[in-house]
C-alpha cells in the first residue's frame, strides 16, 4: 500500500468542509484511507502516528492531505489536489465575496449578527472586528483565553451588543436557529444558556411538549465564572425581560462562581417574569421569590412548561421507579468481571449532568471534563468508570465537533467494546441542522459489534442512550430512536433519564458479589 | 441598555458568516440572509504577527 502526504501552503478551509473532502477522496477507487486536515500540532501528531511522513514544515495555516491506497490511485489524487478542493464556482457576474469582516459589514450595513467559527487563535481578533462594526457576535470557536473573553464582552456591553460564546454551540434569534440548533417551534419561553447541549435538550423537551421558544441565547460556558462575571447572561436577561413574546425565562448553567451566583440570584429576584434557574451539579441553598430551582434539564423544562401553562405529564416524563428493575433486567446476563460504566458523549452538558446525577448518589466516575471534586481521566492503566466528553477542546482542535464527525467517538467505542470489564455503555445522540445526517447510523455498526463481542465472551453489554432532537429535525427523532431500539439499545427519552438508569445499574453492580 | 441586541429578538437579522461555511448554508436554507466572508488566517496563520500588523495599521 502506498502512502503519501501533500502539503498545500497557506490554504485555509474549515474543518467541516475538509471532512467532506476526505470522504470524497476515500470513496475513490483504490484509495484505502484519506485525511484532509489543517496542519495543527495535534493533527500532525495524529498523522505521524498513522505512519505518514513528509510533514516537516507543515504549519497550522497549511492544508495537509494524507493518502493511503494503491499507488496509482494515490498518485492521481496527489497530482491534482485542487480538483478536490473546489467549492463550486460562483455564478457568472456574482460579486467577489468579501475577504474580511469589516468589508462584509460595510457591504451590508443592515447586518445584525456575525457568526464566527474560525480557529480559536484567530477568533478574538475577528470578534473584536465584528463588535467594532456594530455587530452582535455568535462565537462558536473554542480555545479563546478567558482574558480575551472578558475584554470582548466588556466591549460588547459598552456598545449595547452581546457576545454569545466563546464555545457557543446554539442560539435562537428572531426565529433563526444558529449553530447546532434543532427545529424548535416558536413559543412563550425565553432561555439563556451557558451550556450548549443543555440549551438544545431544554428546547427539544419544550417542543416535544407542544410549546416553544421565544428566543434562546447562548452565552458560552465560562460566562458565569467570576472571571467573566456573567456579562452576557445579564445582557440576555435584560433583553428577555423587555421582549413581549417572552412570558417565562429559564437560565441554564453549570455552577457559577460564588460572587456571580450571589449577583445572579439578586438579579433574578428582581425579574418581573417567572424564572426557572437550573444550575447543573450545584443547586444553591435557596432562591428569591419568583425563582424556581431545577437540578436537571428535565426538571428545568418541566418547571418552565408549567409556568407557561403547559402542565405535565409531558411525552418525555419518565417513571423513576421503573429504572431499577429495568437496570436489573439489563444486567442479568453479565459475566462477573463486567463491572464498569463507560460514557462517550458528543454533548458536553450531557457528560456534566451525568456526572452530577452519579455523584449525588455517592458514585465516583472519572472524566476529562470533571465536575468539581471528581477525578480526571487516568492517563494509562486500568480505566475504571469513566465519562468522556468528546466535544472538549482537546478533541476538536483542527477537526469537526463529534456531533458532525463521529470518527473519534466510534474509535473509542470500538476500544470499549474490546474491554471485558465494561458492563454499561452510555451514549448521547444529538440531531439538528449542523449535526451529521445520521448520527445513530454512524455508530450503529460499532454498537452491534461491541455487543456481539461481549456475547462471544459469554456475557452481555448493556448500551444506554438518549436522542436529543425533534421530529422536524432533518434526521427525524422517531427514526433515530427506532434505529437504536432495533439494535437492542436501552433507550431513554432524555439524557438525564439515561444517566439515572446508569446510576441504578452502577449501584446494582456495586452490590453484586 | 442592550438596545442593539434587543432589536434582534424582534426582527429576523441579516447574518455575516466567518469560518464554517455550513453554518451560513443552514441559515440560508431556512430563508435568512447570510453574507459569507471568504476568510483565511491573517499573516499566514501567525496570530502574533497578525496582532503586530493590527497595531501598526
Amino acid at each position: 500500500m502506498a502512502r503519501q502526504t501533500v502539503v498545500l501552503k497557506n490554504r485555509y478551509f474549515d474543518s467541516v468542509f475538509l471532512m467532506q473532502v476526505a470522504r470524497r477522496i476515500a470513496a475513490r477507487p483504490g484509495i484505502g484511507d484519506a485525511s484532509a486536515l489543517l496542519g495543527t500540532e495535534a493533527n500532525l501528531g495524529v498523522l505521524a502516528a498513522m505512519g505518514y511522513g513528509g510533514l516537516e514544515g507543515a504549519g497550522p495555516g497549511d492544508l495537509v492531505l494524507a493518502l493511503a491506497g494503491e499507488a496509482a490511485a494515490v498518485a492521481a489524487v496527489a497530482a491534482d489536489p485542487e480538483a478536490l478542493l473546489a467549492r463550486g464556482s460562483a455564478p457568472a457576474g456574482a460579486a467577489r465575496a468579501p475577504r474580511t469582516l469589516a468589508e462584509a459589514a460595510a457591504a451590508r450595513p443592515d447586518a445584525g449578527v456575525a457568526l464566527i467559527s474560525v480557529p480559536g487563535e484567530h477568533a478574538a481578533r475577528e470578534a473584536r472586528a465584528a463588535l467594532e462594526a456594530g455587530l452582535n457576535v455568535f462565537l462558536f470557536s473554542s480555545n479563546v483565553p478567558v482574558e480575551e473573553e472578558l475584554a470582548l464582552k466588556t466591549l460588547a456591553r459598552d456598545r449595547g451588543l452581546i457576545v454569545m460564546g466563546p464555545d457557543c454551540g446554539t442560539a435562537y434569534l428572531g426565529g433563526a436557529g444558529l449553530g447546532f440548533a434543532n427545529a424548535v417551534r416558536p413559543g412563550p419561553i425565553g432561555v439563556v444558556g451557558a451550556t450548549g447541549t443543555g440549551l438544545q435538550e431544554f428546547s427539544c423537551l419544550v417542543d416535544q411538549a407542544g410549546s416553544g421558544l421565544s428566543c434562546g441565547i447562548g452565552t458560552g460556558g465560562r460566562d458565569l465564572a467570576d472571571a467573566v462575571g456573567g456579562i452576557s447572561t445579564f445582557t440576555a436577561l435584560e433583553a428577555l425581560e423587555a421582549d413581549p413574546a417572552t412570558r417565562v425565562i429559564a437560565v441554564l448553567a453549570k455552577p457559577p462562581g460564588p460572587a456571580t451566583t450571589a449577583r445572579l440570584l439578586a438579579r433574578l429576584g428582581r425579574c418581573p417574569k417567572p424564572v426557572v434557574l437550573c444550575l447543573l451539579g450545584a443547586a444553591p441553598a435557596g432562591a428569591p421569590g419568583g425563582v424556581q430551582l431545577a437540578g436537571t434539564l428535565d426538571a428545568a423544562a418541566g418547571l418552565a412548561l408549567a409556568a407557561a401553562g403547559v402542565p405535565g405529564p409531558w411525552p418525555w416524563s419518565g417513571d423513576p421507579a421503573s429504572l431499577r428493575p429495568r437496570a436489573a433486567a439489563a444486567l442479568a446476563r453479565l459475566r462477573p468481571e463486567q463491572r464498569r460504566l463507560r460514557g462517550l458523549f458528543a454533548g458536553g452538558t450531557f457528560c456534566y449532568q451525568a456526572q452530577a446525577i452519579l455523584r449525588d448518589a455517592g458514585l465516583a466516575v472519572a472524566s476529562n471534563a470533571p465536575l468539581k471534586g471528581m477525578p480526571g481521566l487516568p492517563e494509562a492503566g486500568p480505566q475504571g468508570d469513566t465519562l468522556v466528553d468528546l466535544g472538549a477542546e482537546e478533541f476538536v482542535q483542527g477537526r469537526p465537533h463529534p456531533m458532525i464527525d463521529a470518527t473519534l467517538r466510534r474509535q473509542r467505542l470500538e476500544r470499549e467494546g474490546r474491554d471485558p470489564e465494561v458492563a454499561v455503555l452510555l451514549l448521547d445522540f444529538i440531531l439538528g441542522a449542523m449535526s451529521a445526517p445520521d448520527p445513530v447510523g454512524d455508530l450503529l455498526e460499532a454498537i452491534r459489534a461491541a455487543r456481539e463481542a461481549a456475547r462471544a465472551r459469554g456475557g452481555e453489554l448493556c448500551v444506554a442512550a438518549s436522542v436529543c432532537g425533534t421530529d422536524r429535525d432533518a434526521q427525524g427523532l422517531a427514526a433515530q430512536r427506532r434505529a437504536l431500539g432495533g439494535a437492542g439499545v436501552e433507550l431513554f427519552p432524555t439524557s438525564a433519564q439515561a444517566a439515572a438508569f446508569c446510576r441504578e445499574a452502577m449501584d446494582l453492580l456495586k452490590e453484586a458479589p | 441598555m442592550a438596545e442593539l441586541f434587543q432589536d434582534l429578538l424582534r426582527h429576523p437579522p441579516v447574518f455575516i458568516n466567518l469560518g464554517v461555511r455550513g453554518f451560513g448554508d443552514a441559515l440560508r436554507e431556512s430563508g435568512f440572509e447570510v453574507v459569507d466572508v471568504d476568510w483565511s488566517p491573517p499573516a499566514g496563520g501567525d496570530p502574533a504577527l497578525a496582532a503586530l500588523l493590527d497595531d501598526l495599521l
